[in-house]
């Protein structure tokens, strides 16, 4: 099976440490937030100006001026500061955030990642992804493994315009997590229930299969 | 308007001075921290062919969107222009010219317009679309795209609580790209929710000091909320 939207968000948790400064971008990567281990600590930076997002407010705490870069009102943890988008994009691009988790259409074997616009069909812009992409070393990617159409999003290169090259060494897909390495994606997790041979079709960048690829495991 | 005092008595007179054809950087984020009252005092004097400089571009019907209704706005720097249909229809008309720029790259040029920095060498973009025809430099075995500076003829900025002098503090993430606006406008206008008298405000907590200030109007404001989530939700 493929996992869920809400697994997805549990695998990437896995990945945090204690002390960890964390951007977490829209759709699954948000979702990130509600599976931090009991008993780590760990800060969202939201890239309008905010570093210790809370949770969403109650109606009493509901406030126009209190929002995060998804446009939702939330609320800020003890110990958050907030600060102005230029000393947000500082904090970014000098490589302070420990882990980036941000969604994209494409992502290829060089680490290229397309995740803003589609020419002719879709064009909303960049927001703070470019930043992101350029200014962290610990970036993970999350997304489906193929289109609904069946289409792969593993690619050899990009065909969408990039957000960032070769910035990309980590992608989470509902079939698969995999590193990207000397030009190939390295499989080395599946998720419950899914084959090798699936991953492998439907990935259309260079693949490389361990002899062991273990399959990942939840507790409900 | 003697010394140091930057209040002015209404909102024709906080925007006297813009003309068609002129430059304007804007706070706000989303709708979040956004100078209504000075935009639709521009909507109101009908200026046209404006340049503008925001992360958004407001929504259909309330902030900067109001400007897109009579066609006020002939090119806009931002970095992300959806939630807005009569925006992207006039994009694809080519009714509008947009400069998309990456949120942090914005910022920073604004920012640098501001302290006076013509431009600086950023990784964001090298590689996509946006590093294509820009100058690019290596340094330590990295490539880097140059950006530069935004001014503006205007800056309209949204405060929180400002004193005569123009000292500025804004509220919680209504800050955002406030600051950044408000160095670099040739005239910097800023609306607030409370004029307070001189020393009211921390001088160690002051955001935004009255030297880059030119003019402090105190309104009051709608602040529409973009995507209203709550606990439970």
């Amino acid at each position: 099976m493929a996992l869920t939207r809400e697994q997805m968000a549990q695998r990437v948790a896995r990945e945090l440490e204690d002390g960890f400064y964390v951007n977490l971008g829209i759709g699954i990567p948000t979702l990130v937030a509600n599976y931090i281990p009991e008993g780590m600590d760990v800060m969202l930076q939201s890239e309008n100006g905010l570093l210790g997002m809370g949770r969403f407010p109650t109606e009493n705490e509901l406030d126009a001026d209190m929002i995060n870069a998804g446009k939702q009102t939330v609320t800020a943890r003890p110990g958050a500061a907030i600060f102005s988008s230029a000393e947000s994009f500082a904090m970014i691009r000098g490589g302070h955030v420990d882990l980036t988790v941000l969604g994209a259409f494409e992502v290829d074997q060089e680490g290229n990642i397309a995740s803003w616009m589609v020419p002719g069909k879709l064009i909303k812009g960049m927001g703070g992804a470019m930043d992101l992409v350029a200014g962290a070393e610990n970036i993970i990617c999350t997304m489906t493994h193929a289109s609904k159409h069946g289409e792969s999003k593993l690619l050899e290169k990009c065909t969408l315009p990039l957000t960032g090259a070769g910035c990309i060494s980590r992608v989470l897909t509902d079939l698969a997590y995999l590193e990207i390495k000397d030009g190939a994606f390295v499989l080395k997790e599946r998720a419950p229930g899914v084959s090798v041979e699936e991953i492998i079709e439907k990935t259309a960048g260079r693949l490389v299969v361990p002899d062991h690829v273990p399959e990942m495991t939840f507790v409900q | 308007m003697a010394g140091f005092d930057k209040r002015v008595a209404s909102y024709e007179e906080a925007m006297e001075g813009i003309e068609d054809g002129m430059t304007v950087l804007a706070g706000g984020f989303g709708l979040c921290g956004i100078p209504e009252n000075l935009i639709a005092e521009i909507k109101r004097r009908g200026v046209k062919n404006l340049t503008v400089a925001s992360n958004n571009c407001g929504v259909d019907g309330f902030g900067l969107g109001v400007l897109l209704e009579d066609r006020q706005i002939s090119k806009i720097f931002a970095s992300y222009v959806g939630e807005n249909a009569l925006f992207e229809q006039q994009m694809l008309n080519d009714e509008i010219e947009v400069v998309l720029t990456p949120q942090g790259t914005l910022a920073e040029r604004m920012r640098a317009g501001g302290a006076g920095i013509p431009a600086f060498y950023t990784a964001t973009g090298y590689g996509t679309p946006i590093g294509e025809g820009k100058e690019v430099r290596e340094f330590n075995g990295r490539h880097y795209i140059m950006e530069e500076a935004l001014v503006g003829d205007f800056a309209i900025v949204k405060g929180w609580k400002a004193d005569r002098y123009g000292n500025v503090v804004y509220r919680h993430t209504a800050q955002n790209f406030n600051p950044l606006a408000a160095t670099a406008g040739r005239v910097t206008v800023v609306e607030v929710e409370e004029i307070v008298e001189p020393g009211e405000l921390e001088p160690s907590q002051i955001h935004t000091p009255g030297i880059y200030v030119d003019r402090i109007i105190q309104g009051t404001f709608e602040k529409r909320i973009e995507k209203r989530t709550v606990h439970g939700n």
